[in-house]
């Protein structure tokens, strides 16, 4: 079982999150969490100095968070993105796909699970924020 | 029709290995019902009054024979001998165990079909023209739009925990046959004044509890812009589509309280950001899905039929559609027998009609969101040959878009949201008109039940609506009047206190005799009340 499962090679940001409205006040922040009714917009001017953004999911069926992560790799944002609070396994795949590089989920996962969660599909239909070439450019490649 | 290449295929073979593996952990207590409820829900297994409840995709209603008989196939194999067809041009068996679900979706995935996304709060099947690729009237075939929109929302990695449900349908005619704008969103084809084709988009339609038609946000997307459009209607909703209140979660409510012109502001902003983020797919694929979509090779014959057999006349009459080649029309299975529950097809029903659409159709068949079923291309001359097998297997009743041609929701026979039956009612105005003969004679009647008021049975869309409610434990029925799915989209309005079982027959029919004591020549029934208005038929009903 693991607590944080992270796809990056980078040393993790050793201390807590701040809120959104915190974090546009108070400029030597460098880690700030988003809820989901946060605009992860407001967040764009600041990007070079952040290096962590958690995106939190208080329960999993809210997908707002999933839209917050693509906008903010949209905008360039290289840091960390982690997907904290009710976090499954059956979400981190999409979760993945639009951007997060990090988990925190309240209970852990199996890891097993996670690696079947991972590599379940063999193509993707469109763009997201990841790297995977959509099987619509495949074809015509 | 399209069909699956590798990629496809792969895609809905690992969907059967996740549900699979989904199901076992949540047999081994890893998931909780909670938890795994939005993944079975996304692979359309509802938990219904008795059993489980499997809805099948059918993509834009279109279907080959070989699909038809797979469906049969299940119905004999997993359930009682028989699937209803429902409104979003799919199919639903009521009598499915959970450990058989499994099996049925590799059954599925192995003719090319598959439950994806058929309920749970994310993007639905894509629902289109029945008439697609046959009809005299349209622009182009709608389909291959459908297809490339399927594709997107499959899996949509941003999209599957959206508010609430969202439901698409695209046509490409001015005649509406999808009931367009009463969707999530709502597409026409259109071609502009330079003569190139786009899509013109409609969104935050909808029945439900708050019935609203959508406006129109956009005139025209052109066609290398489609799917980017779509991410930013999308994308503004996931954001800030209600979630504190399901009922209120829907898109139209979010384009009702934003108001259209705010919506569109937003959207529209979203949009000029996703046009550089080069999620567009290459026009090159919808070249790709318009070659599965080129007419079969038609061929001259007759253009009329012999009409000494009367009942063979008055099907022809009423069941077939105009076809854009003059020796083929598009002829509708009833799926409404009198008596019957509508949109039901016992496995050997579903087994014939693939063979007919083998024999007759090129191989294709169509689901309407009216319930019925379509042979989209169908010789002048095999007509006789078609409809004498329909009538000896009880398929041939002659009622397209009659008052016997009723939707109706699974109502409280089966659903466990109803607070009504909706079939028996069905049932019981269907046997009335045929046996006081009045089916005849009031022409196009668009009758729609539902249950509850969650409108599944599309009430509020009828020329005559339905609405069971409960009141203080015992079913009550509200009339409905007026309303329109077609181009012509309007909201039925209630005419007053409801009534028993029983009353509501009674009250249909006497709302008919008022359409036939003060119809005016070619008048439909919908035109009558438009004319008129609702106080004749209330001082009818409660004078």
């Amino acid at each position: 079982m693991v607590d944080i499962l992270r796809f990056r090679d980078d040393e993790a940001v050793d201390h807590a999150a701040v809120t959104v409205d915190s974090f546009v006040e108070q400029t030597n922040a460098n880690a700030v969490r988003i809820e989901p009714s946060d605009d992860a917009r407001d967040l764009i001017p600041h990007l070079a100095q952040i290096h962590l953004v958690e995106v939190n999911f208080p329960v999993f069926g809210d997908g707002r968070g999933y839209s917050a992560a693509r906008i903010l790799r949209e905008a360039g944002y290289t840091g960390e993105i982690r997907a904290v609070g009710d976090v499954l396994v059956d979400q981190i795949g999409n979760m993945k796909r639009c951007g997060f590089d990090a988990f925190e989920p309240d209970a852990p996962l199996d890891p097993a699970d996670v690696k079947a969660a991972l590599n379940r599909w063999p193509e993707v239909y469109q763009e997201s924020a990841d790297s995977r070439t959509p099987i619509w450019n495949l074809r015509h490649e | 029709m399209y069909a699956y290449d590798k990629y496809d295929q792969a895609m809905v073979d690992a969907r059967v290995e996740e549900f699979r593996d989904q199901a076992q952990r949540r047999l081994d207590g890893k998931l909780s019902e909670d938890q795994f409820k939005p993944l079975r829900l996304m692979n359309g297994l509802y938990l219904q009054l008795h059993a489980y409840m499997l809805r099948v995709a059918v993509p834009y209603g279109t279907l080959n024979s070989r699909q038809m008989h797979a469906l049969a196939d299940i119905a004999d194999k997993y359930d009682r001998g028989y699937g209803h067809f429902t409104t979003r041009q799919n199919i639903q068996y009521n009598w499915i165990k959970l450990e058989d679900a499994g099996d049925i979706l590799a059954d599925l995935a192995a003719v090319e079909m598959h439950a994806i996304q058929t309920s749970g709060n994310c993007i639905r099947n894509i629902s289109s023209d029945h008439f697609a690729g046959a009809a005299q009237d349209e622009l182009v075939d709608p389909r291959p739009y459908a297809e490339l929109l399927r594709q997107w929302s499959s899996f949509h990695p941003e999209f599957m925990y959206l508010p609430r449900k969202f439901k698409i349908a695209v046509i490409a005619s001015d005649t509406d046959r999808a009931a367009m704008r009463l969707h999530d969103i709502g597409i026409q084809i259109v071609k502009n004044d330079a003569g190139e084709l786009g899509a013109s988009f409609y969104v935050g339609g909808g029945m439900g509890r708050t019935p609203m038609i959508a406006p129109n946000i956009r005139e025209f997307v052109p066609l290398d812009q489609l799917i980017t459009y779509s991410e930013a209607c999308l994308r503004v909703y996931n954001r800030y589509g209600r979630r504190d209140n399901k009922y209120k979660a829907r898109i139209k409510i979010l384009v009702h309280e934003l108001g259209a012109e705010e919506y569109t502001r937003q959207v529209e902003e979203e949009f000029a950001h996703l046009l550089g983020q080069g999620i567009e797919p290459p026009i090159a694929e919808l070249g790709r899905i318009k070659t599965f979509f080129t007419d079969p090779e038609f061929a001259d014959g007759a253009k009329t039929v012999d009409r000494s057999d009367p009942d063979f006349a008055l099907w022809v009459d009423r069941n077939t559609h105009r076809h854009k080649h003059d020796s083929y029309v598009s002829a509708v299975i009833s799926l409404k027998p009198v008596g019957g529950i509508p949109g039901d097809a016992t496995a050997e029903q579903m087994h014939l009609m693939a063979q007919l659409a083998r024999d007759y159709s090129f191989d294709e068949l169509r689901v309407m969101h009216t319930q019925n079923i379509v042979l989209p291309h169908v010789r002048i001359e095999d007509l006789h040959a078609l409809w004498t097998a329909l009538d000896e297997a009880g398929l041939g009743t002659p009622n397209l878009d009659r008052i016997g041609d009723i939707i109706a929701c699974p109502g409280l026979d089966y659903c466990s949201l109803a607070n009504a039956r909706s079939i028996p009612l069905a049932q019981k105005i269907s046997q009335r008109f045929t046996a006081n003969g009045k089916e005849d004679t009031l022409g196009e009647l668009k009758l729609k039940i539902s249950g509850c008021i969650n409108a599944c049975g599309h009430h509020h869309a009828g020329h005559i609506g339905i609405l069971g409610v409960d009141k203080k434990g015992v079913e009550n029925y509200q009339l409905l009047l007026g309303g329109s799915e077609a181009e012509d989209t309007s909201l039925a309005k209630i005419t007053g206190p409801g009534f028993s079982e029983d009353g509501i027959v009674d009250a249909v029919e006497t709302a008919a005799d008022v359409y036939l004591s003060q119809r005016e020549d070619g008048e439909r029934f919908l035109d009558t009340y438009r004319r008129i208005g609702m106080a004749p038929f209330k001082e009818a009903l409660y004078g």
